[in-house]
């Protein structure tokens, strides 16, 4: 650029003239050093603080130890859910059990299970206590006493009832010492089938696991008896055994995981969506499609007896077991609450300390100086802090909350109002007070109308962001949905209730922005949107 | 309706053609007080709603605790007045009695074999990192998107869409969620409250710089662009210079607002000073949580008395406008 801006001059500039120039203006041609290489100097003190951080929070070690394979689960239970049968096949038989509150109501038969019967060699042990198992016997676990003909999916041994829990499932029942193994042959399953997907399936048998993901397929005999793994080849990538003879990880991705064990193989197969979203497996209205449950609403005939179908409806669907819709929205209608009344409360209040705040409105330095270390104190302990207090003070629920939102934002009302009253235009006062009005009248027509808009405007932006700070003091008990989030979170199993959460926080927040906005704009003019 | 039959001076000529001025006055001056009547009432009648529906929904009533609202002072009233400096320093106290409550010196933290950082200190110091470090993180990446969501600087509106949505998501998401879900891959510890901050700063800042960017004086980049330089010289030589000291002012302003998510975030389980203030409320320890109110309350106000004399250096009395 320079060198072409010299050619087309007709004037070449000599060494006199650049030093002349230089003379001239010493500021554009030798700056300070600091101002030369601030840029320099502020990436440097960056990357040092940054270095300096790393170590003190031991950032490398932390994130090389998180645990990221639960991550990609976590973030896929958002938007998705696992179903979660067991293939036992301990004694020969292959059992099919479903954890006790599985998504799929009581008596589970989903399609991507297929059984084959044939004649099963069962090792039975003759027990002292209780008569052995016959499939006949045993009801459903999930529902006592229900007559199912086709007991078999939903049927479980009752000396294996203990392994429906829990993951221990290596817990066998303890084997009778006194027992003599007893072989019997009677008809029963013998092969089931766990599709995952078009390509990805488990087929299990008492004595082998066959595994086929893709083109790959993997052959493992389980022996229940020795309690031993082996894959008859080596492993592929998706599948994974930690300990020779042990348990192996199936990995189909998406699709869901398997753990092949000696004794049984627990499937988790995924589904994308939310499960029973809108009823529980409890609710007569569970699994109808729309059009079903809205012709149920309005047929005559009653799926309850002592109610109307429509309110069952609502009740159901508010009472949702795994949902908790009702209480979600209440506890969201308790943040809410929580920002409006605590930011109204501290504009009321604040509005009338202001004045007194303002050193041009009140001619008393010391009142002045008071109320503003006051609102400094108010501001400054911390939103925290109050909430814990009041949580004390009130018990957790919202009042702690609009406590504890009413306390800071009083101190920053107080100082963002005094603030905007001394910076008011002092025409407008004189004039109203040179007609003769009294001092109350000075401050309403010569003050208000000024600094009204502007207190609006800042009232709403601190709703509108309380909003969103209610969210979190919420989670040390100041009441609101940030309690239940935090909650539902800790048991790092309801990620696709926290998921929902906050979609309905996302919507409130947006919801409150746009309005926020729109009436701010209406009050200050358009420069704030 | 009523509004635009009002408004119109036309309707207030009566019969001999003379404009009643004094009856069209009172006319809208009755209409304007109508409305505030209306608005006030509405707004009574909610805020009435409101506090019906947080008292029945709390676990105690406002009437029955109102005489418990100042129990707390009771929890913050130490055996002696040196305590709270024996607690602040960690020195031993002539109390101990082998409880958690009076052991000030076990929460040391030593860095040569005598010299050490009192607990509290320590804990500040890390909160305070917290709040340093995802400043800065969301100080870069916000720095690097608001061009990008600058109309006056990306003319690809699908671009500007997206960017802008992006950054509305990272602000509005809740901190505590990205905060919970970090604690569940790192279990305890300040990292997640670092990504749950960071994430927040980056949508907050992103949106104030790029509304800063739009209101920046084009003509250097007029001139720039006039002598061939690509976008990044652009904006790096054109407009960076003349925006960077709002950025470094809502920088600031950032830092402030940090201080205090960090503490909070702290509170439930992501280490630092917040956690330390919890516990100690929670045991009923008076000493302790004075010690760590009053060092909260100091480092608050000096944050904020520094970020505002900062701010006030760097833009002048722009400073004090506060952004949304």
């Amino acid at each position: 650029m320079n060198a072409s801006a010299m050619n087309l001059s007709t004037k070449m500039l000599t060494p006199q003239d650049v030093s002349a120039i230089k003379a001239r203006y010493p500021d554009a041609f030798q700056r300070s050093f600091l101002k030369r290489f601030s840029t320099v100097l502020c990436f440097a003190v960056v990357a040092v603080y940054m270095i300096y951080v790393s170590w003190f929070f031991a950032i490398g070690k932390v994130f090389s130890e998180g645990n990221w394979n639960i991550a990609g689960s976590y973030l896929a239970d958002w938007v998705s859910y696992e179903i979660r049968p067991d293939i036992d096949y301990r004694t020969g038989e292959i059992l099919i059990e479903f954890p006790r509150f599985s998504p799929l109501g009581a008596e589970p038969d989903p399609e991507w299970i297929a059984t084959e019967r044939g004649t099963v060699t069962l090792i039975e042990k003759k027990q002292t206590a209780s008569k052995p198992s016959t499939p006949s016997t045993s009801g459903s676990f999930m529902a006592p006493g229900s007559a199912t003909g086709g007991g078999e999916l939903s049927f479980m041994a009752p000396d294996s009832s203990a392994t429906n829990t829990g993951a221990n499932s290596s817990n066998a029942p303890a084997p009778d010492n006194n027992a003599e193994p007893q072989t019997v042959t009677r008809e029963g399953i013998n092969q089931a089938e766990i599709v995952f997907s078009n390509t990805a399936k488990v087929i299990v048998t008492p004595d082998i696991v066959t595994v086929m993901n893709g083109e790959e397929s993997l052959a493992i005999d389980v022996d229940p008896i020795n309690e031993t793994v082996i894959p008859r080849d080596s492993l592929p990538e998706w599948a994974l055994q930690k300990r020779e003879n042990e348990k192996i990880f199936i990995n189909f991705g998406f699709a869901g995981r398997a753990e092949i064990r000696a004794k049984e193989v627990k499937i988790m197969r995924r589904f994308f969506g939310w499960e029973n979203f809108f009823f529980d497996t409890n609710s007569p209205y569970w699994g109808q499609s729309f059009t079903e449950v809205v012709g149920n609403v309005f047929s005559s005939q009653r799926l309850s007896e002592n109610r109307s179908n429509i309110s069952l409806l609502v009740d159901n669907f508010l009472n949702n077991a795994e949902w908790q819709h009702g209480d979600v929205y209440i506890k969201l209608l308790q943040t809410i609450v929580m920002a409006f009344v605590g930011t109204l409360f501290a504009v009321l209040i604040a509005f009338p300390l202001s004045f007194a705040a303002a050193r041009n409105i009140t001619l008393n330095r010391f009142l002045n100086q008071i109320l503003k270390r006051f609102f400094d104190f108010l501001r400054s302990v911390d939103m925290l802090i109050w909430a814990l207090f009041f949580t004390r003070a009130f018990g957790p629920g919202p009042l702690a909350g609009i406590s504890a939102i009413f306390f800071t934002d009083t101190g920053t009302f107080g100082k963002l109002y005094s603030e905007a009253l001394e910076n008011i235009d002092d025409k407008q006062r004189e004039g109203v007070r040179s007609v003769g009005a009294s001092p109350a009248a000075v401050q309403r027509f010569g003050v208000v109308p000024q600094v009204l808009p502007v207190f609006a405007s800042q009232a709403l932006y601190f709703w509108e962001s309380n909003t969103r700070s209610a969210t979190i003091i919420g989670a040390v008990g100041a009441g609101g949905i940030g309690l239940k989030l935090w909650e539902a979170m800790r048991t790092n199993q309801d990620w696709e209730n926290v998921f929902y959460m906050v979609i309905l926080i996302l919507i409130v927040v947006f919801a409150f922005d746009a309005v926020s906005n729109a009436l701010r704009s209406r009050l200050i003019g358009k420069q704030q949107s | 309706m009523l509004a635009t039959q009002s408004n119109n001076p036309a309707l207030h000529i009566d019969a001999d053609g003379n404009y009643d001025v004094d009856g069209h006055f009172k006319q809208l001056r009755g209409q304007k007080r109508l409305y505030t009547i209306l608005g006030l009432g509405a707004l009574f009648i909610v805020l009435f709603f409101s506090l019906w529906f947080a008292n029945e929904t709390n676990s105690g009533k406002f009437l029955d605790r109102l005489p418990h609202f100042f129990d707390f002072v009771g929890d913050l009233i130490p055996r002696d007045g040196w305590e709270i400096g024996r607690a602040l320093f960690d020195l031993s106290s002539p109390y101990f009695d082998g409880s958690l409550k009076f052991n000030y010196p076990e929460g040391r933290v030593y860095i040569t074999e005598s010299l050490y950082i009192p607990e509290y200190f320590y804990k500040m110091i890390e909160t305070l990192n917290i709040a340093i470090l995802s400043t800065l993180i969301g100080f870069i990446f916000g720095f690097i998107l608001c061009f990008l969501a600058a109309s006056n600087l990306t003319t690809e509106r699908w671009l500007r869409f997206v960017v802008r949505r992006f950054l509305e998501i990272l602000r509005a998401f809740p901190e505590i969620v990205i905060a919970g879900f970090f604690l569940a891959i790192f279990s305890l510890g300040p990292i997640p409250a670092i990504i749950a901050v960071s994430i927040h700063t980056i949508g907050a800042l992103g949106k104030m710089f790029y509304e800063v960017v739009e209101n920046a004086d084009m003509k250097p980049d007029e001139g720039l662009r006039a002598a061939g330089g690509n976008w990044v010289e652009r904006v790096w030589f054109g407009i960076v210079p003349q925006i960077m000291p709002n950025f470094l002012s809502y920088g600031l302003l950032r830092l402030e607002i940090n201080v205090r998510a960090s503490t909070i975030l702290g509170a439930v389980g992501a280490g630092g000073i917040g956690e330390v203030l919890r516990l100690s409320i929670s045991r009923g320890h008076e000493a302790k949580t004075l010690a760590i109110i009053l060092i909260l309350f100091v480092t608050i106000v000096c944050v904020d008395q520094l970020s505002a004399y900062l701010r006030k250096r760097i833009v002048g009395n722009q400073a004090f406008e506060f952004g949304a």
